[in-house]
């Protein structure tokens, strides 16, 4: 039984991604780590804009925003798959 | 003492370090470089008018030691240097350094053009953020959107560091 309740809550399509977020970011989200479900042909972009749909104030990064997946530099149309960690970077400050 | 030329820490920083990095077990040590460039940031007391009580680094470490690797390479592509690149993060009161900088070359106009052009680089694509603890409050700084593959970015850090 146990078995049958994790194929149900674990539907075939039902990629999660892990979503970073730093700096401002995490302070309108409330953290800097969460997890979200994303669908088989997802990219970055269709991740963020999900994301700017559950918090408004992240529309204020639209033009702005830069996106890793896997600790990687990527752009907004990179795919991402079932276990990526997907992270958005509002502009940077070091130095 | 960190002695690797990449480095991200909540530890005070150490310059020696950074000589280390660049002048030691390359296959020509014996020889040594003709000259040695650093280069220091500091906590500043003052920012567009307010008055600084403290810095806090927030950075992301494994895509910040790639960006890192990535300007060493572009800078040593471009001049013939040895550099090392360490960043602190935490918090950080004034006066205390955030980035140090080492750039070893045979001839002196590499060693000064690789430091700066590296600073400039940071600045534009190395994930890290300065939140910044002023009188009658806080904010987080923004400064550049980070696109490595920005050729633009790149050509202006280059003419920044005095050789094009």
């Amino acid at each position: 039984m146990r078995y049958e309740w994790l194929v149900l809550s674990n539907p075939v399509n039902g990629n999660r991604v892990t979503i970073r977020l730093f700096a401002r970011l995490k302070d309108i989200v409330g953290t800097g780590e969460l997890s979200r479900e994303a669908s088989s042909d997802a990219t970055a972009g269709t991740v963020w804009r999900s994301l700017m749909n559950e918090f408004a104030e992240l529309r204020d990064y639209e033009t702005s925003i830069s996106v890793a997946v896997n600790e990687e530099y990527a752009r907004m149309d990179a795919p991402v798959a079932d276990g990526d960690e997907v992270a958005f970077l509002p502009p940077v400050s070091g130095g | 003492m960190d002695t690797a030329p990449y480095a991200i820490t909540t530890d005070p920083l150490n310059l020696d370090a950074l000589i280390s990095a660049v002048t030691s077990g390359s296959p020509d040590a014996t020889i040594g470089p003709g000259g040695i460039t650093s280069f220091v940031g500091i906590v500043r007391n003052e920012n567009a008018g307010r008055r600084v009580l403290r810095l806090e680094y927030e950075g992301y470490d494994p895509l910040a030691l790639r960006a890192f690797e990535r300007i060493g390479a572009e800078t040593a592509d471009r001049w013939d240097v040895r550099v090392a690149l360490h960043h602190r993060l935490g918090t950080l009161q004034i006066g205390e350094a955030s980035v140090m900088i080492a750039a070893a070359s045979p001839h002196r106009a590499d060693a000064f053009a690789a430091c700066r052009y590296i600073i400039e680089r940071v600045k534009q694509i190395v994930p890290i953020w300065k939140h910044e603890f002023f009188e009658g409050g806080d904010v987080w700084i923004e400064g550049a959107t980070a696109d490595p593959e920005d050729d633009v970015a790149r050509q202006d850090a280059i003419r920044v560091a005095g050789l094009e």
